[in-house]
């Protein structure tokens, strides 16, 4: 029996360790003085990391720090009271969350840009449908979307699949990523036949192809909104990020990467 | 609070139960092929099979992608030669966790036989005992305790496997939504009661296991402790 502890212990040990090594890196800086945290978007992620060098060349008593991440845990991150000084939402559902909660300042809060849905296949794939009302789901094994209770993108995915009667058809099916570029990824690896991701996600990537663009009318409008947090102790640098990102520079960044 | 849909729960036991069968068949044949064998690359080969636990999940998963999705190098075989796909399936999710509990099983094993003493197998061998007999008589009984300890790890680590079955199994509602996948879903969604439920379900799992080993290692480690007194 003691040997069972040791073991038990020791290997517990080993548990921990490993254990440890992921929570690393995520409480580090915020100390210095000018330094702001952007939670945003994952479809962000590209078009943001360019505009940053810009940012920080123009402010350089600025620094900025990003945390992508699907918009729903990004604001269940900031209710649950993470550090942030700034929210980049892909959907104004969220937005309206942390309003509600008077944990953003309402007066900062502005839609930057916008974004459409496309539906994509693998690069190699063959026979894929031409347009959505063309998908047949008898004949495809795998199709990935963002989880719609969490995912913006997979929520708006989730009303075109239900506008066109696929979504009934196509459970059991469906892969649930848990941001829009975890969907991405799986078509780009060839394992989801389908997938519906932004037009600016489908942009980056050279290892899938956009078989249709989804109509407007089937599904809410995806706007981007920004807003400064309440709680943020330098709303002033906040405020200049948001505002770079709603201006010239920041729009042509963002069309560069395929938003609207 | 409870959720509707208790397909997490079955689908947990299910994974793990099975990966912690193979893993505990695999491992005990590894760690005693091995054990006070001394062969050129023998630690080469146990840093290959401990990896596992040392690299994050994402890496494991990363590697499994590789192998196992549909263009992977052992994917695309298995699904033109056998019509099986692992990945998205709740096969995936045992695959992720056989590779991440095996290193635990094969460890406490490997520990367990090296303390087997020696003497005891080669009398038995004297004797003319086959080696078949020699394991079930003397090195599986005097190793026990270090394997059962290998066998609640790997349990316990099967049942709670992530960041790898995320990836190769994909979140798929019904089919591959594991305890913690569900959890990490509801918990994004700040579906904070439905978290905290299943938080509950996979504590009490954790707990009721151990205790249930520990009393059932102690009742037969008295019976064999009588049975040799005999």
């Amino acid at each position: 029996m003691q040997r069972t502890l040791f073991f038990l212990l020791m290997s517990c040990c080993f548990v921990l360790l490993e254990g440890c090594g992921k929570e690393e890196g995520n409480d580090q800086g915020a100390i210095e003085r000018s330094e702001i945290m952007v939670s945003a978007a994952a479809s962000l992620t590209d078009a943001l990391t360019e505009l940053q060098t810009t940012f920080e060349n123009e402010h350089t008593d600025i620094q900025v720090r990003f945390n992508f991440g699907s918009s729903g845990k990004l604001a269940t991150q900031i209710e649950k009271g993470a550090p942030a000084d700034v929210f980049l939402s892909a959907s104004e559902q969220d937005m309206d969350r942390l309003e509600k909660a008077d944990l953003i300042n309402p007066e900062s809060r502005i839609n930057f840009t916008e974004n459409t849905l496309v539906l994509i296949a693998n690069e190699d794939a063959k026979n894929s449908a031409v347009s959505f009302e063309d998908i047949k789901p008898s004949s495809l094994q795998h199709f990935a979307i963002g989880d719609p209770e969490s995912v913006p993108a997979g929520r708006y995915s989730k009303e075109v699949l239900v506008k066109l009667g696929l979504w009934e058809l196509l459970q059991g099916k469906l892969v649930y990523g848990s941001d829009v570029r975890q969907v991405l990824t799986h078509v780009e690896m060839g394992n989801a036949d389908y997938g519906i991701v932004y037009s600016s996600d489908a942009a980056i990537s050279k290892q899938v192809k956009v078989l249709a663009s989804a109509d407007e009318s089937w599904h809410t409008p995806i706007e981007y909104p920004g807003a400064v947090l309440s709680k943020t102790e330098h709303a002033e640098q906040a405020q200049a990020f948001l505002d770079f990102v709603q201006g010239e520079e920041g729009k042509a960044v963002l069309r560069k990467y395929g938003f609207q | 609070m409870a959720p509707s849909d208790y397909t997490p729960l079955i689908l947990s036991l299910k994974v793990a139960a099975i990966s912690t069968t193979i893993v505990f068949v695999t491992g005990i044949f590894f760690a005693h092929l091995f054990a006070r064998k001394q062969f050129f690359g023998k630690s080469l080969i146990e840093s290959f099979f401990l990896l596992p636990l040392v690299l994050p999940p994402t890496v494991v998963g990363f590697g499994l992608l590789l192998l196992f999705g549909k263009n992977g190098w052992l994917g695309k075989w298995l699904l033109e030669w056998f019509d099986v796909q692992i990945v998205f399936s709740w096969i995936g999710a045992v695959i992720a966790s056989i590779v991440v509990s095996f290193p635990l099983m094969y460890q406490s094993a490997a520990a367990a036989f090296e303390n087997v003493d020696g003497r005891l197998e080669n009398a038995a061998r004297t004797m003319g005992a086959s080696n078949w007999r020699v394991f079930w008589t003397i090195a599986f009984p005097l190793a026990w305790p270090g394997l059962l300890a290998g066998l609640v790890l790997s349990f316990a680590r099967g049942l709670g496997e992530f960041g790898a079955t995320l990836m190769l199994a994909g979140y798929i509602p019904g089919k591959t939504d594991t305890i913690p996948m569900a959890i990490y879903f509801a918990v994004e969604s700040g579906h904070m009661e439905k978290a905290t439920f299943w938080v509950i379900i996979i504590v009490a799992l954790g707990f009721s296991t151990i205790t249930w080993l520990n009393w059932w290692s102690k009742r037969n480690m008295r019976r064999f402790a009588n049975e040799k007194g005999r």
